[in-house]
This record gives C-alpha cells, sequence and structure tokens, in this order.
C-alpha cells in the first residue's frame, strides 16, 4: 500500500513541523502532488482519515490535494512540453533526450493550525 | 466555527512529505561511515532472486570480511532463516504490513543485530520496484536486482528504483535464450535513468558474474572506510 507509506511519512513530517511551531492542532494540510508521483488521490484521502485520527495533532483534519502538472525538457531542442500527453519523446522534435522537471513532487505546501 | 476563524493561522511548510524520513536518513548514514560499517540496501520485485544472490554472495566473501543480513518482509521468517543457514548473522525485520522499509526501520534492526565487527550488511528490502525507491533507509549504497524473466523495459515502468540504484545487477542471465530479453536495449533503457549506473549481468544459480559484483562490494567496503 503505497499510499499508507506516503501518509505516515507525511505525518512525521507534520508532526516535526508541529514541535517546531508548537502548534497543538492542526486543522488541515494542503499537499501538492506531482501528476506523475505514481499517486492516487482516492487511496491517499482514504489513508490520510484512517493515520490523522490516529495523531492527537491531526484528529479531524482535512487534507487538500493540490494537482500540478508534470512538465518535461527536450534537451536535443530545448523546449518543454507537457510529460503525460507526449511521455519520453519530444513533440517537437521527436527526439528521446528528454528530462522530467516537475511533476514527481509530494511537498506539504501549508497547514492551518490552531 | 465561525467565530474561532480568528485562532487560526496558515503556515507555510513548503517541505516534501520524505523530509522526515530523509533527515533520519542522512543522519543513519553518517553514523554508519563513522563506524566503517558499509550498508546496501537490495531491492528488486518478489521473486528476482534476491535471497538467492545473498547467499551466493555471502559464499564468496564470508572468508575476506565479516558479513551481516537485515531480512525486511510483510510477515514470515523464511529469508532470514536461508541466509542463516549460510552461516552469517542475520535478522528478519517485520514491515508490518508495509510495503517497504524507511530509516526508522533500517536503524532499529541494525540496533537489533549486533553489528559490533561487521564490515558489510545487507538490507534485503522488501519485494516491490515502487516504494522502496521513495523512502531512503540510510543505507551506503542502492543495489537492485532486475531479472531476465521481468523483460529489458522495466527501466521505463519503473524509473525512480533505477534512478536512485547505484548499481543493477541483471540476474537469472541463463535464461535468457528463452525470453525476449535484449541485454543492450536494457542497458540503454537503465543507463537513460541512470547515467552513473553500474550493470552487472550475473546468474546467482550458476555463479557467472558474481565475481564482478563481489569485486563492486569489495571496492565498495574499502571506500566506505577511506
Amino acid at each position: 500500500m503505497h499510499e499508507l507509506g506516503i501518509v505516515f511519512s507525511a505525518i512525521d513530517t507534520l508532526e516535526e513541523v508541529g514541535r517546531e511551531g508548537s502548534l497543538s492542532s492542526i486543522s488541515s494540510v494542503t499537499l501538492e502532488l506531482g501528476e506523475v508521483s505514481g499517486v492516487v488521490d482516492s487511496y491517499l484521502l482514504d489513508c490520510w482519515r484512517w493515520a490523522a485520527d490516529r495523531s492527537d495533532l491531526l484528529r479531524g483534519s482535512e487534507l487538500l490535494i493540490k494537482a500540478a502538472p508534470a512538465v518535461s525538457v527536450c534537451d536535443a531542442c530545448g523546449r518543454t512540453y507537457p510529460t503525460v500527453e507526449h511521455g519520453r519523446v519530444c513533440p517537437y522534435c521527436q527526439s528521446a533526450d528528454t528530462e522530467l522537471l516537475t511533476g514527481r513532487q509530494i511537498e506539504i505546501l501549508e497547514v492551518v493550525a490552531t | 466555527m465561525a467565530g474561532k476563524t480568528d485562532e487560526f493561522k496558515v503556515i507555510e511548510v513548503k517541505r516534501s512529505v520524505f523530509d522526515a524520513n530523509d533527515r533520519q536518513a542522512d543522519e543513519l548514514r553518517d553514523e554508519l561511515r563513522s563506524r566503517g560499517l558499509f550498508l546496501v540496501n537490495l531491492m528488486s520485485s518478489p521473486g528476482s532472486g534476491k535471497t538467492t544472490t545473498l547467499r551466493r554472495t555471502i559464499e564468496r566473501l564470508r572468508d575476506e570480511m565479516s558479513i551481516a543480513v537485515l531480512e525486511a518482509d510483510i510477515d514470515s521468517d523464511v529469508d532470514a532463516r536461508t541466509v542463516a543457514a549460510a552461516g552469517v548473522r542475520a535478522i528478519q525485520l517485520h514491515t508490518g504490513g508495509m510495503c517497504h522499509l524507511d530509516a526508522g526501520m533500517t536503524r532499529q534492526g541494525l540496533e537489533s543485530l549486533d553489528t559490533e565487527g561487521i564490515d558489510l550488511a545487507f538490507l534485503e528490502n522488501v519485494g516491490n520496484l515502487v516504494c522502496p525507491a521513495e523512502f531512503d533507509t540510510g543505507a551506503s549504497r542502492n543495489a537492485m536486482i532486475l531479472s531476465v524473466p521481468e523483460g529489458d523495459d522495466k527501466p521505463l515502468k519503473y524509473p525512480l528504483m533505477f534512478e536512485v540504484s547505484d548499481v543493477v545487477l541483471i540476474n537469472k542471465i541463463d535464461v535468457m535464450p528463452y525470453f525476449d530479453f535484449d541485454m543492450d536495449a536494457c542497458r540503454t533503457n537503465i543507463l537513460a535513468r541512470n547515467p552513473e549506473a553500474t550493470i552487472i549481468p550475473l546468474c546467482a544459480k550458476t555463479g557467472e558474474g558474481v565475481d564482478a559484483w563481489c569485486q563492486w562490494l569489495r571496492d565498495g567496503v574499502e571506500a566506505w572506510r577511506a
């Protein structure tokens, strides 16, 4: 269960944030999820509910997911293109010499705390 | 809740969800370096031959260095018993349903196994090409096994696994004639994900290619102490 591990890891990181900021309770967490992070939103939300309710800091908190598009750059022609639509091959020059610029991130953007 | 809105504050975090684990992993790696213990995180799909490769490796190296093995599994101790039978210290870690090991579990495993005097330790991760790649265990190096029956296109399907692996062992080369496996295409696919990867074709069953892998380990142990 890929999403459960990610949720546990996110909770560890959030508990650190809570200790650093002396927060007693977090009511919502906004997560940026890259389009090619391999995470399924609905599974992540289910795992979140289960795991967050077992943390004093995060009990009842809402998880908000902000999707971030995946973008690749072509090393041959220098142009960027949407990764999911075109994959590894540059749609402009057909080179396979491409790299993912962004889209794999699973990042905690902000929390609402009390 | 409207009346309480004033008490809410929005805090910008901007941290990867893996942040806490990544930090624990870096701390563990620093400790391993100062102790001169070379820990190899071995990852692969289920059935690619991790345990057989480990047994073969232990047979070749146990007379020249002190070896320990941490076996991770969702349940059972089959692998730890198999490896212990090869004559090295072994411990079985149960991940309790989790599909990977993280730095905290790795530390616990090392603490429960007496690693005094150990030169080389293997962490046999859960058989899975997704989650183990995301969670840094704190190991000195990442190694993965891709077996011939899995196909030469796996680096395209599980890119992160190949990006994080320092060495890729292509196992079961004895059955290449029976499978539609193109070694050159496989190398190209791996190097496209990770130009720095060392690629070693081998057969754990017959021992072919195991010398190159053992040499990689010897060099690693030596460099880790330097």
